[in-house]
Formats: structure tokens, sequence, C-alpha cells
């Protein structure tokens, strides 16, 4: 009954085909952005931000670009942590470089420069299929992790190899650097995160995401309906490294300011976990993407919370305790639900049509 | 060379001409210099034993296998081989005898990309969805729309093909091959293990899609009384080797064609 569709028509085909065609799913949506917009700036603190809403923001962006690539065309990439390095180290490039360009236009460029990264590491895509491909991403990875470590270019021949952001305003109030306040990186990552998540929902409800969902399907049968194999598989890389680039970008300029690749844009650290969000949320699915962000950006701090404020556990042993539950759920989840997230809230939808009646 | 010269060839006349074609894939000889052609407006049926070579014919038609040897005419010009998407652009549409729909995709968006080719969009716009891409895909939804009416598929529209039952996802495919308005329909078996229900429905859409949108049909398929009710001109292959074509009556009593089919030697 909460969830009811009947008695809402769609007399014409544009608003079947909106992104919320349901009443409920409208008020929900535009709920969410009201206070997103208008009520969390106004109380966000410092622990909030660095703890919870930026990295969620950032990760929903690299777990939309990879679910592009891995969700909706069908190529498994474990390249996402190269990728974020090149959007960080663009960053850092253009910022020291180009003092005067603003922020948000070095993000953008920062996109536009891991695109084409990733349009030469889709090249492979075409004759390489499955795990092999799985393999190939790998190597762009560890490639990309070595070539900002070992070419001091790039962190402009600095002792220690760091890149350090310095402070950049966006009307005048910083973005970027110690001194800028929560509301401001939150709002500036969500901006961001919500301009490109309706560009990302936009593309895959027209022709290039139906050529994607084609491809990941049956490559044979989409090629013999007109899809080009190679073009369509590097144009999803090419757009999904955009959104791991500027993900990437805000990782460094906005969340961390200062940070060396190899241990921020590890394997362990961004390419797993992201694959993780996207598999957790639900591959295929825009919902998914932010929900697999929130999961793996959320359970590390509710199980600590439980564990070191609740039962009393020291916190290196809540750590322990912290990675072996969180492995743990994986593979539980992966058994129960193993389309993710996104399934069961459709699972959930289901339901609330009826409840509660048990017809 | 597009759908425009497709489209002057009067009915009745040439449409693609098959010229000596042999194919074989390491020491196998999958066709024999098979030669015949397709007149345009017409519905032609391919039969013959199993590895007699029929779907290997369609696939080189629509360029998915090259001739070893042999021409191919297609509307009116000579080449040694098609590729896939100048089959696709010139308006060659097929189906599959094992089904080859997207499963994941739903029944709308499985037809919806048989309109791929004519959508012309560029990314940016897709990605802002506004003014011109947003008509596009409303004038593409339409079209698709008629196909859905055509072939009563209106109560499925959103269910993910991969759930559907056998001869739904047929018809779904027959649907997404009509999506593309093509001038020339490759069927690859499509009443294969339907019901006589199923198949009476698949035959009638067959016939109305010749019929009204006069569209070519190539059509393989095993049931004898389907195929000699609704074909104007069969070609039987036996073993990758053409053992006689002509009219459906002519075929009925062709010796070679009822020797291949019940196996009796021509030593």
């Amino acid at each position: 009954m909460i969830y009811k569709e009947t008695g809402q028509y769609n007399s014409n085909y544009r608003s079947d085909h909106a992104i919320f065609p349901l009443m409920q799913d409208k008020i929900a949506f535009s709920l969410l952005m009201l206070v997103a917009f208008l009520f969390v700036p106004f109380v966000v603190d410092s622990y909030w931000e660095k703890a919870i809403l930026v990295p969620f923001l950032i990760y929903s962006m690299a777990a939309i670009g990879l679910n592009i690539l891995t969700g909706y065309c069908g190529q498994v990439s474990l390249g996402t942590g190269g990728f974020m390095a090149v959007g960080a180290f663009s960053t850092y490039k253009l910022m020291t470089t180009y003092p005067d360009l603003n922020i948000m236009i070095i993000v953008i460029i920062s996109g536009f420069i891991s695109a084409l990264v990733g349009i030469l590491f889709g090249l492979p895509s075409l004759r390489i299929k499955g795990f092999y491909l799985a393999v190939a991403t790998l190597a762009s990875q560890f490639f990309l992790v070595w070539l900002f470590n070992k070419v001091p270019w790039f962190y402009n021949y600095s002792d220690t190899g760091q890149i350090t952001v310095s402070e950049r305003t966006m009307f005048g109030v910083p973005v970027t650097g110690a001194a800028a306040p929560p509301y401001a990186t939150y709002l500036f990552c969500l901006v961001l995160v919500v301009v490109f998540g309706f560009a990302a929902k936009n593309m895959i409800r027209s022709k290039i995401g139906r050529s994607w969902m084609a491809i990941r399907d049956m490559d044979i049968a989409a090629e013999i309906i007109g899809v080009p194999p190679l073009k369509t598989k590097l144009t999803a890389f090419a757009i999904s490294s955009f959104y791991i680039g500027i993900s990437g970008s805000l990782y460094f300029a906005v969340y961390l300011g200062a940070l060396e690749v190899t241990e921020s844009f590890d394997i362990m650290a961004i390419s797993f976990p992201v694959l993780f969000m996207i598999i957790i949320g639900g591959l295929g699915s825009m919902l998914g993407s932010f929900l697999g962000a929130a999961f793996i950006v959320l359970l590390p701090i509710v199980l600590k919370n439980f564990m070191v404020d609740l039962v009393g556990l020291s916190a290196v042993t809540a750590k322990h305790f912290e990675i072996t539950i969180w492995g743990l759920l994986m593979v539980v989840f992966l058994i129960v639900e193993p389309h993710g997230l996104a399934r069961l809230w459709s699972i959930a939808k289901e339901k609330l049509r009826r409840w509660p009646f048990p017809y | 060379m597009s759908l425009s010269k497709i489209k002057n060839i009067p009915f009745g006349k040439n449409i693609i001409e098959l010229k000596n074609i042999s194919l074989s894939f390491g020491g196998v000889k999958a066709l024999t210099e098979v030669s015949f052609e397709v007149k345009r407006g017409e519905v032609f049926a391919i039969i013959g034993p199993n590895g007699a070579g029929k779907s290997s014919m369609l696939n080189v038609i629509n360029g998915f296998y090259k001739p070893t040897s042999g021409k191919i005419n297609f509307a009116g010009q000579e080449r040694l081989q098609m590729e896939p998407e100048f089959a696709a652009k010139s308006g060659i549409a097929r189906t599959f005898q094992n089904i080859a729909l997207f499963k994941g995709m739903s029944t709308l968006d499985n037809l919806m990309t048989g309109r791929l080719l004519k959508q012309k969009q560029n990314l940016f716009m897709q990605a802002l969805y506004i003014g011109p891409a947003e008509k596009e895909e409303t004038f593409h939804r339409e079209k698709v729309e008629r196909v859905i009416d055509f072939l009563d598929l209106q109560s499925i529209r959103r269910t993910p093909v991969g759930s559907l039952p056998y001869g739904l996802q047929k018809r779904v495919e027959l649907g997404r091959a009509l999506a593309m308005e093509p001038e020339i329909l490759l069927l690859d078996e499509p009443m294969a293990g339907m019901n006589v229900e199923e198949k009476q429905d698949m035959s009638r859409f067959v016939l109305t899609a010749n019929h009204e949108l006069k569209t070519t049909i190539v059509l393989i398929e095993h049931d004898m009384s389907v195929v000699m009710d609704i074909s104007d001109r069969i070609v039987v292959l036996d073993y990758g080797k053409k053992i006689g074509s002509g009219k459906p009556e002519e075929i009925r009593i062709n010796k070679a064609v009822i020797d291949a089919y019940l196996g009796v030697s021509n030593d």
C-alpha cells in the first residue's frame, strides 16, 4: 500500500522513460536532494565530513565509473586505483603549473586525461575477455602506480615523493587545503556527484547505454545488429575512466590533501574495495553504486563503534575483528544475494507494494 | 551503397545473388559452390537435413563468415564478402537458431537496440538528455511500440528477456529484427521447438511482415508443412551442396531432395 503504482498512468513515452517514473520515487528523491543541499551543509562537522560524507561521495563517483565499465559493459577491471592515480596526479600537475585555474575546471580536465589513459588501456579489450581482461587491467594498475612513483616529474621532484594540495577557492570559499570548511568540501563533491550521476543515468537510458549492455550480454548478436564492438568498449573505458579520474582528483585535492601514490592508490586500498562496492551494491545499477559505496564506507565505522564503544574491546583488537567481519559479510552477501543491495531494494519495493496485505 | 539503393530495386528482381559460394573451416567443407538468388519481396526458404550448411549460408549473407571463394552480388554490387556492420546498415536483419537476445535487458530495451543504427545523437547530447536527444529517444520508442503492438508483446515490455519462456524469446528476437525496419530479414529456424499454435502465430507474423512491410524474407526451417505453405521459392542444401531449387510444388516431387531427406544413397 505504501509503494503503490496503481493509478499512476504515463500518457506519453517521455514521462514513461523518465528517470523516476513513479511519484513516490520523485518525492523521495526530491526530499533527499533538499536535505543534502539545504540541511546537511549547515550542520555538517569535520568528523562527518572526513569520515563519512566526503569519502562516500568520492567512492560513489568511482563506483559509478566502474559500474559503467563492469556492470553495464561487462568488462571486468581491476585498474581502478591506477586510473584514480591518473586523476590525482593530473590535478596536482595542473594545480602547480596553472596556479590561477579554477579548481572545478582542473578536476574536470583531470577526468578527461584519465579518459585518454583509459582508452589506451582499453585497447586490449577487443581481443581478450573476462578473467584475462581483468589481468590485463591489473597491469594498468601496477604500471600506472609504478610510473607515478618512479618518474619524479609527476611529483615535481619532491624528496618524499608526496604530492600536496594547495588552497583553491570556489566563490571565495576554500574547497581544498587545510583551511577548507567542511560544508565547502562536502558541497563541492556533492555537486559533481549529482551532475555526473545524472549524466551517467542519462547515458545508460540512451543509445550508448543500450550498446554497452548489448555488448555485455552477447557481443556477437550486438555486432550483427550494428554495434561496433571496439568503439563501444573504448567509449565505456573512456567514460568509466573519466568518472574514476574525477573521483581520484577529489580524493587527492579535497579529501586527503596530501598523499603518496603506492600507499593511497594501492590495489588493496582502491581497486578491490571499489569492485566490492559495485558487486555488493549491484552490478549494472546506478542505485547500487551509491548503496555499495555507502556500505563499504559505513561498515568499518559501524563495526568500530559497536566493538570499541559498546563491547569495550581495545582499538587494535577491534581492527582485527573488523577485517574478519568485513570478509565474512562479503562472503555471506555473495551467497545470499549475488545481485546486490539494489536487488534487495527492488524486492522490498515488491513487498511494500501490497503491504500489509498478505496476498 | 545504402538502403536507398536497395529500395530502388523493383519487387521481383534479384536483391542478393550468391555465385559459387564455397566455405571451409580447415579441412571441413561447409559449403561447396552454392549459387542461388533471392528476389526482392519474396519469402525464400533454405532447407536441408542437419549439417547441410544452411546456417553457414545465412552467416555468409550477413557477413559473419567470409566465404573461401565465390562472389556475392548485393543490390547490384559485386563483392567477395559482407561485413556485419555493413550488412546491418544496408538493411539486413537476422535472428539466430539459438536465441541471441540480450538476456539482462528488458524486452523494450532489446527492441530498442534494433534502432541503434538509426540513432544519431552524440554522446554529449545523450548525457544531457535534453531537446533533440530526448526527441530522438521518443521517436524511436514510438517505432518500437508499433512492433510491440504487432507482436503482442505489451505485457512483457519491462520483463528481462532472460526470464521469458522460449516461445516468447523467439518472438522478441523477431521483434528486435523487425525494429530495424529491415529490407531483408534472415530467420534461422524461427519455429524450432514451438508447438502448433506458436508456429501458427509465428507464420502469421512472418507473412504479415512480408505482405505489409514488404520485407524480403530468407528463412531456414525444418517444419516442411510451414515451409511449403509460406515460401515462394526454396533452395535445398545437402552436405554443403545445392541439390535442388524451385517453387514448393517442384521441390515436393524433386527426386534428389526426397532421397536426401529419406537417406537414400545415390551411388
